[in-house]
């Protein structure tokens, strides 16, 4: 792809939208920092996107997770400006989205950009090799050559010998997985996906997640996945931005959101995760008391802290900790049933902190 | 904001009939006591008229100095003549064996056999009925005014569906563009495009481009916006989106626009010869100004056929589902069809054969003369009784009143019904139609109006109630209803004729039962949209029919109800005044007289324009009752 590991794929600055007669206004003066509610009591104006900031490394798959109307899919649709946002600044691979010209910005849609959509988006007049080969119709592919990669992606999504059904002839799992062969046909660098698959069925949902992580893993493209659904950001995301009201409350990895929740809200919201499952020995480990043995088995402190449950429960020996060939500390039995028995909440969240 | 919403703040209760019934009584307080003073007589030389006269003798007199005309109105009458006599000499040119198979083979592409079937048995019947040449003449003018309404109207549409700001400009004159009775269309076509086909085309084509770009806007405007924000997530162009999604996607709601657009067009086509222009119209209103049931049938239903197949064949394409897999042998088998008519041209004499004509003049004749003979009784009681008992009452009292009390009472009323300014905006429409010189014949009018109105919403109402109650009636109703509403207005004169023969009551039966059908529907699909749960809760409760109508249907079904009402005016007065062919006489005979004598034009055309401020009168004092959603709404505000 040409992108660096260490550059940034998308780079998001100070990113505001306001809706509403007088957004411009709203946006000069300090009305933009009032509550929702307030805002629109004052101004008739709504604001979708508060202030929001964030980078995403090239192949990350960053998920960005509220409930509705937290201004989730506004977010996503100001990067491609599908919304023109009212101020801030947007960066795809280095170049200055906002600034684009409408050709440049066109450029940028077609080639290295796509998205995915919650109702799918299919054009139920074309048959489903022609909905793939949209994109490349677009820019002018000519037939031949769009219905031979059209075919490749779908085989790739696992839709082999669709090709020439109709969209309403397909299940809503198999019509998402040809929203997906469309955004993946035109080869870009970065895919959007606004709550894709919020409208299926909990066990087709559960099969495309799997999907969206396996094509992850192959084609490598960076994603920014749009959910109100937290099983499922935990699931996908590298990084997770919650967002609440239109701003992000937090940002940071599954297991610093629910190790260390950063409000009240976050808190609420990952309450019911069981922690054991998303949490590593790294949040847990401590260094060895003296006079510790300290040649019980070695774990990586990546590991899930329900997966150190067997190897714990096999020896009675405290369990060594190794961080990147480094011994990061020791676990023992005792400190994985405090944790289980959730004793050590306040503990550990001051720990995380510092 | 209303008298009553007053009355209640101020802690009376008072009930919802009381403001019109005290509107009544204090109008007939001040008849008693005025009456016959202040009314304002016809005068058929009125100065109004005369000036009116005198413009178009110098229009005519100075239409080929003025530049406007020279180089522009002009070319139009030429250009839209010349398209007509193209399309002409193309229908004509095909022979008629030609055009049966160019119509079966259009109607085998946009729906099989059957509608293939039905469009050569259509068109043949034409010919059976004696009127094969006023047929294609009709068909030409039709098809002259269709095309040129799509090529302005389609892409408008399309504009406006994508321009929210084009739809909110546009609406204003379509509303006013389709409550314009035809009638009033007529008199200004004839001072710009003189009289003939083309003046003809283009009144036609005004009054058929509403559905075209109204349905059009709808229809682009219907596109799930998420597949158009996915052609653009994927960087196509505006012009891109615009040919890849919005036409396809809309293109069957597009064919339900051209299907409107024609049938507006037919029943407007009728209208036209009364101006001069060509077809089968011309047989019908020689066969009304006749009182001959005989003449006109043939013309009528030959009318009606070409309406039945114009309208299956198009529905029939824009049913067919959007990517239906065309068989492979569709078009050349349509092909051989019309190749096999064009064929048989060459074998087949010229003009349709006269041995294969049903004579019907002499036999329709007949069956009229029994009809009158020996329902005469029936026919005069009902006529007798409505004419006695409703209409010259009213009539008397609306002419021999003050005009000054009836605009006042017109005022009020539409004050209560829909607010202060509706009410001033009727108030001015009926100063005007007095400024006119036309208050006599507005008021005749007005009543036969009224009268028919109130017909039309009892039938509607019982009719609609019994088919949303009834599945079976409903099953037995709906085709009469949707034969009905294809039928071009003109048509529901003849049997009206023949029955009562030409009078004021020949005018209003003939409205009744051209605006009872879409009444009848709005009602029906008014209780029937009341929501199941609702009606389920009162029948839990124990209600008994009757009490489920009254106290759950009925109310919940309220805007339903007063939307149709306010159909069923704007049809009525359309009807009425073209009643005037049967004897209606008032502003419609006026507009007819000011066709058929020069100098009379002046007349007829101040007529045309009171026909359009009544009906903007009763649209205002009748569209704010449907925006009033409820009592309870009404006493909040």
């Amino acid at each position: 792809m040409g992108v660096s590991p260490d550059s940034t794929a998308i780079e998001v600055e100070g990113l505001w939208k306001i809706f509403g007669p007088t957004a411009e206004k709203v946006l000069r003066c300090d009305d933009r920092f009032l509550e929702p509610a307030a805002l629109r009591e004052k101004t008739g104006c709504t604001a979708a996107v508060r202030d929001v900031s964030f980078t995403v490394r090239p192949g990350e798959v960053f998920v960005v997770m509220g409930l509705s109307g937290s201004g989730k899919s506004t977010l996503v649709r100001c990067l491609t400006r599908l919304i023109e946002p009212s101020a801030g600044v947007i960066r795809i691979g280095g170049e200055d989205v906002g600034q684009a010209s409408p050709a440049r910005l066109r450029d940028l849609r077609r080639h290295r950009v796509s998205m995915v959509f919650q109702h799918f988006g299919l054009l139920p007049h074309r048959r489903v090799i022609d909905n793939v080969g949209y994109g490349l119709e677009i820019q002018g592919v000519g037939r031949a050559a769009r219905h031979a990669r059209a075919g490749e992606i779908l085989s790739l999504v696992g839709l082999d010998g669709h090709a020439d059904a109709y969209p309403d002839q397909l299940s809503g799992g198999m019509q998402q997985r040809v929203g997906l062969a469309r955004a993946l046909a035109v080869d870009p660098e970065v895919m959007l996906f606004d709550e894709p698959f919020s409208a299926l069925d909990p066990l087709i949902r559960r099969d495309m997640q799997a999907e969206v992580i396996r094509l992850h893993r192959e084609v490598g493209k960076t994603m920014v996945f749009i959910t109100h659904d937290l099983s499922e950001a935990l699931k996908l995301g590298e990084r997770i931005a919650i967002m609440r009201a239109g701003s992000i409350v937090q940002l940071g990895t599954p297991e610093e959101l629910v190790g260390a929740p950063a409000d009240d809200y976050v808190a609420d919201f990952v309450r019911d995760v069981p922690r054991s499952h998303v949490l590593t020995l790294r949040w847990i480990c401590r260094p060895p008391e003296p006079g510790e043995p300290l040649d019980g088995p070695e774990l990586p402190a990546s590991t899930v802290i329900k997966d150190a449950v067997a190897v714990a429960s096999a020896t009675s020996r405290p369990i060594r900790v190794v961080d990147e060939g480094e011994p990061a500390g020791v676990v023992d039995r005792v400190d994985l049933l405090t944790f289980l028995s959730g004793q050590d909440t306040d503990q550990q969240a001051v720990q995380a902190t510092t | 904001m209303s008298a009553t919403a007053v009355g209640t703040r101020s802690g009376l209760r008072v009930p919802g009939w009381a403001a019109p019934a005290g509107i009544a009584v204090l109008f007939v307080a001040g008849y008693l006591v005025f009456r016959g003073a202040g009314t304002l007589p016809h005068d058929d030389d009125a100065p109004q008229f005369l000036a009116i006269t005198d413009l178009r003798e110098w229009v005519d007199d100075n239409k080929n100095a003025s530049p406007v005309f020279l180089y522009f109105i002009n070319y139009i009458r030429l250009f839209v003549g010349a398209i007509f006599v193209a399309l002409q000499s193309a229908l004509h040119g095909l022979g008629w064996p030609g055009l049966i198979g160019l119509m079966a083979g259009l109607g085998w592409l946009a729906g099989g056999w059957r509608i293939g079937l039905l469009g050569a048995a259509g068109f043949a019947s034409f010919g059976v009925l004696g009127v094969w040449e006023s047929s294609v003449d009709t068909l030409a003018l039709v098809g002259t005014a269709v095309l040129l309404s799509l090529v302005i109207g389609l892409p408008l549409g399309v504009w406006a569906g994508r321009s929210p700001r084009l739809r909110r400009a546009l609406n204003p004159v379509l509303d006013i563009m389709q409550i314009m009775p035809t009638f009033a269309y007529l008199a200004p076509m004839v001072l710009f495009f003189q009289i003939g086909a083309p003046a003809g085309a283009i009144a036609t084509m005004i009054y058929a481009i509403p559905p075209a770009i109204r349905i059009t806007a709808l229809a682009i405007e219907q596109v799930s916006p998420v597949a158009v924000e996915a052609s653009a997530s994927l960087g196509a162009t505006s012009w891109q989106t615009l040919r890849k999604v919005h036409l396809p996607l809309a293109r069957s709601t597009m064919t339900l626009a051209v299907n409107q657009t024609i049938m507006m067009a037919l029943s407007m086509v009728v209208i036209a010869n009364l101006i001069s222009a060509p077809g089968l119209g011309s047989d019908i209103i020689r066969g009304l100004s006749r009182q001959n049931v005989g003449i006109m049938l043939p013309a009528g239903l030959a009318i009606v056929v070409m309406a039945v197949v114009l309208d299956r064949t198009t529905m029939a394409a824009a049913h067919r589902r959007a990517h239906e897999r065309t068989a492979r042998w569709r078009w050349p088998v349509a092909a051989g069809l019309v190749a096999g008519g064009v064929a048989l041209t060459y074998a087949l004499p010229p003009a349709f054969p006269g041995q294969w004509v049903l004579p019907m003049g002499g036999p329709v004749n007949d069956a009229v003369r029994w009809a009158e003979v020996n329902w005469y009784d029936a026919t005069e009681a009902i006529k007798n009784v409505t004419s006695e008992a409703l209409l010259n009452p009213l009539q008397g009292l609306l002419t021999s009143a003050p005009w000054w009390l009836v605009a006042a009472a017109v005022l009020l009323l539409a004050w209560w019904s829909s607010g202060i300014r509706p009410a001033l905006t009727a108030l001015g429409c009926l100063l005007a139609i007095a400024l006119l010189g036309l208050w006599e014949h507005s008021m005749v009018t007005l009543t036969m109006v009224v009268v028919a109105v109130l017909a039309v919403l009892v039938i509607g109402l019982v009719l609609g109630v019994a088919a949303a109650r009834s599945a079976r009636y409903s099953a037995v109703q709906r085709p009469l209803l949707d034969a009905a509403q294809t039928m071009p207005s003109f048509v529901y004169l003849l049997p009206a004729l023949a029955l009562f023969g030409p009078t004021k009551f020949t005018a209003i039966f003939a409205s009744v039962i051209y605006a009872a059908p879409p009444v009848i529907r709005l009602v029906e699909q008014g209780i029937r949209a009341v929501p199941h749960p609702v009606v389920e809760a009162a029948l839990s409760a124990g209600s008994t029919p009757g009490q489920l109508l009254r106290k759950v249907q009925l109310p919940m079904a309220r805007q339903a109800i007063l939307l149709a009402a306010n159909q069923g005016i704007v049809l009525t007065l359309a009807m009425v005044v073209l009643g005037a062919l049967v004897g209606g006489g008032a502003l419609g005979y006026d507009v007819v007289s000011g066709f058929s004598q020069r100098t009379d034009f002046g007349m007829g055309f101040a007529a045309g324009v009171a026909i359009v401020l009544l009906g903007i009168m009763l649209d205002r004092i009748t569209q704010g009752a449907d925006r009033r959603s409820s009592p309870h709404q009404r006493n909040s505000v």
